[in-house]
């Protein structure tokens, strides 16, 4: 079984159409795991349904029992996050600030504060509509992505893909360059970055290679809207030949991206004649590279 | 009058329409752009100004005195961001897990772990016409962004408080440097695109606003694209939308060569007149 | 040499987790005394930052000279085992133990940071 984890650094570079595109090529044959939590977007084109769902926990805040605080302000004089403050005769934790150190609840004289872990969210495994199977996760207001909940989206999607006997296992990646992103490299056996030629795509795109080249996953580019500023686009193969990345396919700017998200459909169901050679040359070279 | 500019997600325009309307107010006031997209700054590629100062910038985390430790693992217990590791008798910080709340340090029995600096990044400013433009950005592989957030937004409440209109290029996401860059504005603009995803994205940053309570209004980019799902949803839920900004070739290309472009495309500049002219009658 | 290994499994028989930080086991083998160790590492699911780094340390109570994984560490956990002298070899994963111990004795296995 192999994993293959796309990517982008910057939002808006077109990685979850291709993703959704990729997942309708061979989809008996895969799982399809969304890690972009942040901004889960692939439940929009493949509208599962869950058939699991799991309330997810992270971090902690603390809450002060009023009815134990003697307002002292121990717990508000040691905050460095101005979480903490007075109202009434009792001290109250405002949840948006509270950072969850914990400094408070080791300084209070009356033990009246508490550090229960948040539920920040929910995990699900489900059945898309095409019958392809899919985790993904949702997360509450302010909750941040971490590595841990990354990590769980792929463990599910391992566990199912095993049982089941899956070639692969497609990851919808986080974006950035940050603790999630590499909890969704962690593992992989491939990476497809999308890329596009923009002023930032570049640089962009230096910033997560260096993480694919650490880790030594084998990496490929696929540069969208590769027509949109030739000079840059040419600078973007030059880099990726010097670095020993697999050039995939440059794709043109393309309304039809829009257009098919706008229906709620990939792109290889929106415009097959289109879409469906690109896309099954691109997943049979993925399949190939990741032999 | 200080205004966010947000989108719950990278990539819908938020840095060009940060831009353009900071260009467009210094037309006629003092104005101060922050790109407060630490991670990933490029206002700067669409700004040509002349730099004033550049400065680094810190935050504190515990540094470890060997001589004075008496191994007592204190430390270890207290940090809930396993950003201390004890092995054997020493100790190591692990700067990029901590999130500078003190807590070791100032409950270690022998003092042992004094707090001291290190380096979050680099913040610039420039000057162009009555365009004050501020630019702070990450050092490579450092990952905490809010703390460089939250210091960049003291510095504009200290040094930029003539300015009449400051506007604040915010990380995308709900997370919570969105959050921490959002806080302090008087009026926040989310940024989305007429799709499904941009509608879906732009109801996650809605619900952030309604949490933190702060006024706000909607821009739509790249109308024409998608369908009328975006209005219909800021028209049922009572948002005011401040103004639509078409789809074109021709924005894309001129985006990705670093132009502005309030003075290339009309509709651009119809729809800056359209933003600035609400944000004046709420003042 | 005491070698440590990430693995999905308990057993010589198990394969590499190429994860380093949220592997689910670590596997200690003495070669002077041949013994295996066993390290449960699966409560790590529930540390939300930092894995990595726990995840040495307890690898750091065996005192290992020689650490055989999959993708590697990442930059905080790379930085304590930096402190162990311990030697890292990477690119184990899709082996099992024994083919990935096998390997090493066999110098075909690449070293890490």
């Amino acid at each position: 079984m192999k994993e293959i984890v796309v990517i982008s650094g910057k939002g808006g570079t077109g990685k979850t159409s291709v993703t959704c595109a990729l997942a309708f090529i061979d989809p008996v044959n895969l799982v399809l795991a969304d890690c972009d939590v942040d901004a889960a977007d692939v439940h929009l084109i493949m509208k599962p349904t869950a058939k699991t769902s799991d309330d997810f926990y992270s971090g902690i805040k603390a809450v002060i029992d009023s009815k134990k605080c003697i307002s002292c302000g121990a717990c508000a004089r040691v905050c460095r996050f101005d979480a903490i403050s007075i109202t009434g005769s009792s001290y109250a934790v405002n949840p948006l600030d509270c950072e969850g150190c914990g400094y408070c609840y080791q300084v209070c004289p009356e033990q009246a504060i508490e550090l229960p872990i948040q539920k920040v969210g929910n995990c699900y495994t489900s059945v898309t509509r095409i019958g392809s199977q899919m985790v993904h996760a949702k997360l509450g207001i302010g909750a941040d992505n971490s590595g841990k909940l990354v990590a769980k989206v792929k463990k599910d999607a391992k566990a199912i893909a095993e049982q089941t006997n899956k070639s692969f296992i497609l990851v919808d990646g986080s974006p950035g360059i940050g603790c999630p992103v590499i909890s969704s490299l962690s593992g992989a056996d491939y990476a497809l970055l999308v890329t596009e030629p923009t002023i930032s795509g570049l640089s962009d795109l230096q910033r997560v290679f260096q993480l694919t080249a650490k880790f030594r996953i084998p990496t490929g580019c696929i540069i969208n809207k590769a027509d949109l500023n030739p000079d840059v686009a040419r600078q973007i193969i030059e880099y990726l030949n010097v670095s020993g990345i697999k050039h995939i396919a440059n794709i043109p700017y393309d309304e039809d991206f829009s257009k098919a998200i706008t229906l709620g459909k990939s792109l290889v169901e929106y415009n097959p004649n289109k879409w469906l050679p690109l896309f099954q040359n691109i997943w049979q070279l993925l399949s190939k590279e990741t032999l | 009058m200080r205004i966010a500019i947000a989108s719950g997600k990278g990539g819908t325009g938020k840095t060009t329409l940060a831009v353009n309307l900071a260009l467009y107010a210094a037309e006629s006031f003092q104005v101060m752009l922050m790109d407060l997209d630490v991670e990933e700054p490029n206002s700067s590629a669409f700004i040509k100004g002349e730099q004033i100062t550049e400065q680094r910038m810190f935050r504190t985390v515990p540094q470890w005195d060997s001589h004075s430790c008496t191994h007592c693992g204190k430390c270890v217990t207290v940090c809930q961001y396993n950003a201390i590791i004890k092995l054997g008798e020493r100790i190591l910080v692990l700067p990029e897990l901590c999130h500078s709340c003190y807590a070791c340090s100032e409950l270690c029995p022998s003092q042992s772990l004094p707090m001291g600096e290190v380096p979050l990044g680099n913040m610039r400013s420039f000057v162009s016409g009555e365009l004050n433009f501020i630019e702070s950005k990450l050092d490579i592989g450092v990952e905490m962004a809010a703390p460089l957030i939250s210091q960049s937004i003291q510095h504009a409440d200290m040094n930029y408080s003539f300015c009449e209109y400051q506007f604040l290029d915010c990380p995308p996401g709900t997370s919570c440097s969105m959050i921490t860059a959002t806080k302090t504005a008087d009026f926040v603009i989310l940024i989305t695109e007429p799709t499904p995803f941009g509608l879906h994205d732009l109801s996650l940053a809605v619900d952030t606003m309604r949490h933190l309570n702060k006024p706000f209004g909607v821009v739509v980019n790249r109308m024409g694209i998608g369908n009328n799902d975006v209005y219909a949803y800021c028209e049922a839920l009572n948002i005011p939308v401040l103004a639509s900004i078409p789809s074109k070739r021709r924005i894309a290309e001129l985006y990705s060569q670093g132009k502005v472009l309030i003075d290339e495309v009309p509709e651009v500049k119809t729809a800056m007149d359209a933003i600035f002219c609400y944000l004046r009658g709420i003042q | 040499m005491i070698i440590a290994f990430t693995a999905t499994g308990t057993t010589w028989d198990a394969a590499i987790d190429p994860r380093f930080g949220r592997t689910d086991y670590i596997l200690i083998f003495d070669e002077e005394k041949n013994e295996m160790n066993v390290i449960d590492n699966r409560e790590i699911t529930n540390v939300a930052h930092g894995a990595g780094p726990q995840t040495a340390q307890k690898i750091y109570e065996y005192a290992p000279q020689v650490l055989i994984t999959g993708n590697g560490p990442g930059g905080n956990a790379a930085a304590i085992l930096a402190e162990m002298n311990l030697k890292i070899y990477v690119g184990a994963g899709g082996k099992t133990v024994r083919e990935a111990y096998d390997a090493y004795k066999n110098n075909e296995l690449n070293t890490g940071v």
